[in-house]
């Protein structure tokens, strides 16, 4: 271990000396933000070393519009809404669903499995599936799709705001004021898409690209080796995490989204419209789509709160620099989506970020 | 009895209330005191301080892997007053039933209730039974009340405690919490966790006993965790705490759990645990009187009491980084991949 943690101190010193200045590294995911801050990492790397939060939060990235069409859908008598936990708390416009809940007609899902349940279960009412998340649940709301598709059900619409993870890391590196010299890169997500899927971004950008798990020791490695490879000036996808993650992914759940869903262009809280983003039902399964079935018009629309969400998610600040940060901004009562979910940027920070003072 | 539901009428005061009483709870753990079915139980005491405690059960499922709500109505209370340096009495229970509810159910976790109580050695001396219509409720809720007599070596408090003192765990953590939310979750692990949900009595009699004023402070790590009752008792002595997460007691299928969903160990509620402050000389002492307890075979020093300029608790992770424990806030909502 500590070999490990030494070569990664190696690593990092050779690269701020190659780059002549401070290495920035974006962790795309929530997951590994929390990892990272529950290791105690940000402390015990060297100053030379700087860690940005990325948008990799499905909660995080998504706009107001969204979810007050889902709070409208809300109200209405004829629908129930099937959501994920963490969606509950995200304050729209009009508020957020948990300010709903005691009408019933929400329900929180543990899985997309029982989505379906539920529809068959209550064929009297519309079941407004809000299906979220990155690769990874992607391919989970296809299958019903399909099923449903299969089985006949008539009752069930999917209100798809599932994103895809490169999109945004191309419209992170497009920004001109970007600082972001290399990707950590999500276990999960890329266990669904393979490292591969980061080639072009490599050969693009001329940006590092590294696979890791969650585990700190795996991060820790993961950290050497974009260092090694920003030291060498070699950027290229590699994967500290080899054991999960193939070069091509998993073609299963590859080959499910893509027959069920199409890439559109999409909106994301604090980045705006990012091309070929989102996905959207294919019009094969238009019956189940309830952007085209519910008569909804979601409008997406810049955050009028003065949440600084989009900086935090582009790495340009840290969540302490928004002036709502734990004063009105709280997880108790958070104001933007970053501090609702626990792998948010803003959340993180508030729960482990505070910095340690010294012994007496 | 078997498919019979639970009816407003049973809640009525009348007969029904009169044989749902008698068959389903006096059957389960009726004795002297409690078969008068009096307004209030008379009780005789020495000269002891008495302590008093009362708490209320809502928890979802109501039969989860280690336990039910029964078993977990008066191990908590029990834990209350052990955790107080107190000898556990006399309980109250006081339950209410949505309609409908399964009156096999009832007598089930009655049951579990009566072999706590058997094990723990208390007797429940007075009660209440009320029925809610349907919607009401959920399902059954338990209020339980206890009390019990101060042991005479009892000597704790916030203000006993100083730089120097050791913190000793019973045992594994988070495994109620997680048992309950991987239930929730519908994981597959969910098997192979178990809750805690025991009582600390035996521990904290026995290491009051031996060690007295030594034994500076106790709590169990209910909702909020571990980190809760830290961050408490470094709030209310000022002085800083400091433990290893190589020390800490987990439970692999716990931390499996607790990873996939992204929660954080130190936050998770425990139901059968008690975080204790000792003095640094007889802490080994401490330690190896837990580990011969029933519920204490995984309990280990966990950390110290520390002098910082502020009052915070630090945790040494397994890389040898620290980060800061806060007071867990909200909540804590699982991850949706
Ligand atoms: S929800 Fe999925 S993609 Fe988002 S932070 Fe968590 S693991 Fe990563
Ligand atoms: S602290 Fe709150 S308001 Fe500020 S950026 Fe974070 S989530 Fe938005």
């Amino acid at each position: 271990m500590l070999e490990r943690i030494n070569r990664a101190y190696k690593q990092i010193a050779r690269a701020t000396t190659a780059l002549g200045r401070r290495v920035n590294i974006m962790e795309v995911c929530g997951t590994h933000t929390v990892s990272i801050f529950r290791a105690g990492l940000r402390d015990a790397f060297p100053e030379g070393l700087k860690l940005l939060s990325g948008p990799g939060c499905p909660v995080c990235i998504t706009d107001h519009g969204y979810i007050d069409t889902v709070i409208e859908l809300a109200d209405r008598d004829d629908c129930i809404i099937a959501t994920y936990g963490d969606m509950i708390r995200v304050p729209g416009r009009k508020g957020s669903l948990e300010q709903r809940t005691s009408k019933g007609n929400i329900k929180v899902m543990l899985s997309a499995e029982d989505v379906l349940k539920l529809a068959k279960e209550n064929p009297a009412k519309k079941i407004v599936f809000v299906a979220v998340g990155f690769e990874t649940t992607a391919p989970a709301t296809a299958v019903i799709v399909n099923e449903a598709h299969q089985q006949n059900i008539k009752n069930l619409f999917v209100f798809s705001n599932h994103k895809l993870v490169i999109p945004a890391i191309r419209a992170l590196l497009s920004e001109v004021n970007n600082n972001i010299d290399a990707f950590l890169c999500p276990g999960h997500v890329s266990v669904i898409i393979g490292s591969d899927a980061y080639k072009p971004i490599v050969e693009e950008y001329k940006k590092p690209c590294v696979v890791a798990g969650f585990e700190p020791m795996q991060i820790i490695d993961g950290i050497a080796e974009i260092c090694k490879q920003l030291a060498d000036a070699a950027p290229a996808v590699s994967s500290v995490y080899p054991a999960a993650v193939s070069k091509h992914g998993n073609k299963t759940a590859q080959k499910i989204v893509d027959e069920v869903f199409d890439a559109a262009d999409g909106y994301w809280r604090g980045l705006g419209v990012i091309k070929q983003s989102t996905l959207k039902l294919k019009d094969k399964f238009s019956s189940f789509d309830a952007e085209k079935q519910l008569n909804i018009n979601c409008i997406p629309e810049e955050d009028l709160t003065g949440c600084r969400c989009g900086e935090v998610l582009c790495g340009l600040i840290d969540p302490p620099q928004c002036a709502m940060f734990t004063s009105q901004c709280t997880p108790d009562k958070p104001v933007g989506p970053c501090m609702v979910s626990s792998e948010g940027a803003c959340a993180a920070w508030f729960k482990y970020g505070r910095r340690r003072r010294h012994r007496q | 009895m078997s498919g019979e539901k639970i009816l407003l009428a049973h809640g009525g005061g009348g007969r029904m209330t009169d044989e749902l009483i008698r068959n389903v709870i006096l059957s389960a753990f009726g004795n002297s005191t409690l078969n008068k079915l009096t307004d209030s139980a008379e009780l005789q005491t020495n000269q002891n301080n008495i302590c008093f405690t009362t708490d209320g059960f809502v928890v979802k499922p109501l039969f989860f892997n280690g336990g039910d709500i029964g078993k977990l109505s008066i191990c908590g209370t029990i834990n209350d007053l052990a955790v107080s340096g107190a000898k556990p009495i006399a309980l109250s229970m006081s339950l209410i039933i949505e309609e409908g509810f399964e009156i096999e159910v009832l007598r089930q976790i009655m049951n579990s209730v009566a072999k706590t109580i058997k094990e723990e050695n208390v007797k429940i001396v007075c009660g209440d039974t009320k029925v809610v219509e349907a919607g009401a409720a959920d399902k059954l809720f338990i209020t339980t009340s206890g009390i019990g007599l101060k042991l005479p070596k009892a000597k704790m408090g916030f203000e006993r405690i100083s730089a120097g003192d050791k913190i000793i765990v019973s045992g594994t953590l988070g495994d109620h919490g997680m048992t309950i939310m991987s239930h929730r979750e519908g994981m597959k692990f969910e098997t192979e966790i178990q809750s805690d949900c025991g009582s600390v009595a035996e521990i904290c009699e026995k290491i009051i006993d031996s060690l007295g004023e030594n034994i500076k402070f106790m709590r169990d790590p209910t909702r909020g965790g571990l980190a809760a009752t830290l961050n408490e008792i470094s709030n209310q002595t000022n002085y800083g705490i400091e433990i290893d997460e190589n020390t800490i007691p987990v439970h692999p299928s716990t931390r499996a759990a607790a990873d996939m969903l992204g929660f954080d160990i130190l936050d998770i509620a425990n139901e059968g645990k008690v975080v204790i402050v000792i003095s640094a000389e007889r802490a080994d002492e401490c330690l190896q009187i837990c580990k011969q307890c029933k519920n204490g075979k995984d309990a280990a020093i966990i950390g110290q009491v520390i002098k910082t300029d502020e009052p915070i608790v630090e945790l040494i992770t397994k890389i040898g980084a620290r980060r800061i424990v806060q007071m867990p806030s909200g909540r804590e909502l699982p991850r949706i991949c």
